[in-house]
């Protein structure tokens, strides 16, 4: 005790408990070592000793898996393992970008809400309500078939319908740090508008969004993969997981490896992101050490 | 007293909605019912009161954290509760604010510099190396180190952080600092070095201080004047000599009643005052605190007491003038012979130790750093 009696000793700077819990977590780094996995091979696609993912090989059209093709080969004979790697592309895209635009549009909404109050938070809220009375799927679908058949298309889709999410936890997460006496603090030394937001509201918000955004992207991509299946996503012949399994349903007996890769992968990549974003989670809440 | 008043409240009022049915009128409070102040250029002034009587939202109001229902509140012939958000924002820079609670209002997110800088940029003053070259001179001065400038809030203790607030709340280099009880977040112990910190920068920057405080201790030894509160109004405003020693009103007087006295022996006989503080929705009517006071005549349960001048001080009692009050008097303070005597060989035994050991650099080294 006696070393910190000293009035002008400060506590040593403590290693991030962020990245401590974060390696702490086996279930976290299980869903980072996915997630880099998918996204490592999404990104090298280009460079990967595969067959092109639309070239055909007629000599072995719906083939099991073998040396040649260790995925097998699909029904125009395409090497699975190709078109499962390039498809990574279109999921992993989808799913980031999708919730981007969901981040861009929903974060300032909500912050404005949860700021202004009174008749900008009146008309906010009731728009994202009514957004929201429309499940998130059924809403992506109507959207894409209004906008068309395009994976760009599908994205926007899928971001507009992640929308209201944002919107409602970055509005709630304002008014929660509104109350705070550190904003008072801000008032009390004549801090304006957009300091006040830029240096204490989204800060301090950051990190449930951060969670949600990761957690929303497993539902994005589910969600891509859906549209892609009811020919709403990335188009034939560009591979896509979800275009993949549509074609599969219809060979379920006679290929069914060919409907079993991208179900795995679906599968996997989704559990990979809500295990990261569980993980962020318990390591970003700020109330348990 | 015509000395310069540097903040005058006029007839402040403030209403909080508490409970708003769909038909019918919403229930209110009257946190601070027509308050009328002055504060004098350089004094330190003392606003005390028990929880919910109103204190914090006054202070509040004298800077407009919170806008007043009615009244004003006059600084540099301004009134403030009129000014637009622009020109008040301007006024800031003069006004400043200190928290109770050092652990929440510092914005975690921010480097102790960055805290410190932040008024400085809001205002306009100095450039990038001016700007720094103060917040190391203000960390000096609150007696913390310039090295600390690029560590986080949760890095320091208490006491630490209430000096970072201080230190951000001198930066812009105000007239005038309203403290919302800016020690009774904090050890006792610390407690002493922060209100010497307090006294000796409002000596150094030559401030106006208003403080808010539940605790008589601190503020007897730091008041020039002391306004006492009870449910949302004054009820005694006295200099602190006058209101220790003779107070006025039965309220000031079972406050001081309740001030701890470090003495061996039986103790004077409290004045005790029954119940709670009432319901303040719905205030007794006459004087608001007939149903506790020991005094209490017919006539308190009818006729509201405004605040009278009695000379050198005001009080909002019927019977100010004839009610025999106790005050602390020297009685309370003073020890017995015998008490007198252990001290005297307790000091003589400290100085003899404190001679043969090597002096401490630093009396107020008590504070220990949260883990």
């Amino acid at each position: 005790m006696t070393a910190l009696s000293d009035p002008l000793t400060v506590a040593p700077k403590a290693p991030s408990r962020f990245w401590r819990k974060m390696r702490a977590s086996k279930s976290a780094i299980l869903g980072a070592v996915i997630v880099i996995f998918f996204v490592t091979i999404a990104i090298a696609a280009p460079l990967l000793p595969v067959p092109g993912p639309t070239e055909t090989d007629w000599a072995a059209v719906r083939k099991a898996p073998s040396a040649a093709h260790p995925f097998g080969t699909d029904e125009i004979g395409r090497d699975v393992l190709s078109r499962m790697i390039w498809g990574a592309q279109a999921s992993l895209l989808a799913g980031v970008v999708s919730v981007l635009i969901a981040v861009a549009l929903g974060v300032p909404l909500g912050v404005l809400s949860g700021y202004l109050r009174g008749w900008t938070d009146a008309v906010i809220s009731r728009f994202t309500e009514a957004l929201l009375a429309a499940p998130f799927l059924i809403l992506a679908i109507a959207l894409a078939a209004f906008l068309g058949p395009s994976l760009s298309n599908a994205m926007i889709a899928i971001g507009l319908s992640a929308m209201p999410l944002f919107i409602r936890l970055a509005r709630a997460q304002t008014m929660s740090v509104m109350t705070e006496d550190y904003v008072e603090s801000a008032r009390a030394i004549g801090l304006g508008h957009a300091a006040m937001i830029r240096k204490y509201i989204l800060p301090n918000i950051f990190p449930p969004i951060l969670v949600q955004s990761t957690l929303t992207i497993a539902t994005a991509i589910i969600a891509e993969a859906s549209l892609s299946f009811l020919g709403l996503g990335k188009q034939p012949p560009a591979p896509s997981w979800g275009s993949m399994l549509n074609v599969a349903k219809n060979f379920l007996e006679q290929a069914p490896w060919m409907a079993m890769w991208p179900g795995i992968a679906i599968f996997l990549v989704v559990l990979g992101f809500n295990l990261l974003g569980d993980g962020l989670r318990d390591a970003l809440d700020p109330h348990d050490l | 007293m015509t000395a310069n008043v540097i903040l005058r409240a006029e007839g402040l009022r403030r209403e909080f909605v508490t409970r708003k049915p769909l038909f019918g009128p919403a229930t209110v409070v009257r946190a601070v019912d027509g308050v009328d102040l002055d504060i004098l250029q350089g004094e330190t002034f003392a606003i005390v009161g028990e929880s919910g009587c109103g204190k914090s939202t006054l202070a509040r109001l004298l800077v407009r954290l919170i806008d007043p229902t009615e009244g004003s509140v006059w600084y540099d012939g301004q009134d403030i509760a009129a000014q637009n958000p622009q020109a008040l924002r301007a006024l800031r820079r003069d006004l400043q604010f200190i928290f109770q609670d050092p652990f929440s209002s510092l914005n975690p997110q921010m480097t102790v510099g960055a805290l410190i800088e932040e008024p400085l940029i809001t205002h306009g003053i100095g450039n990038r190396a001016e700007r720094q070259a103060r917040v190391a001179d203000l960390l000096t001065r609150v007696g913390l180190i310039p090295a600390h400038a690029d560590r986080y809030p949760h890095e320091f203790s208490g006491g630490q952080r209430q000096r970072i607030g201080i230190a951000r709340a001198l930066a812009t280099g105000p007239k005038l600092i309203i403290g919302d009880e800016p020690v009774s977040a904090l050890d006792v112990s610390i407690q002493a070095q922060v209100v010497n910190i307090l006294e000796d920068l409002k000596d150094a920057f030559g401030l106006t201080l208003v403080i808010i405080a539940h605790d008589l201790a601190v503020i007897r030894h730091m008041a020039d004047r002391i306004a006492v509160m009870y449910l949302g109004e004054i009820v005694e405003l006295a200099s602190a000599e006058d209101l220790f020693t003779a107070p006025r009103h039965p309220y000031t007087e079972t406050l001081l009643a309740a001030i701890p006295v470090a003495r061996v022996g039986p103790r004077r006989v409290r004045t005790q005052i029954e119940g709670d503080l009432p319901n303040p929705t719905a205030p007794p009517p006459g004087c608001r605190f007939h149903t506790r006071c020991p005094h209490a005549q017919d006539r308190c349960s009818t006729e509201r007491p405004r605040l009278r001048d009695l000379g050198r001080r005001q009080v909002a009692c019927h019977f100010a003038e004839t009610l025999d009050l106790a005050g602390l008097t020297g009685a309370d303070t003073t020890r017995s012979p015998a008490a007198t005597a252990r001290f005297a060989l307790y000091r003589a035994a400290r100085a003899q130790e404190d001679a043969s050991t090597v002096p401490k650099h630093n009396e107020s080294s008590t504070e220990e750093p949260l883990s």
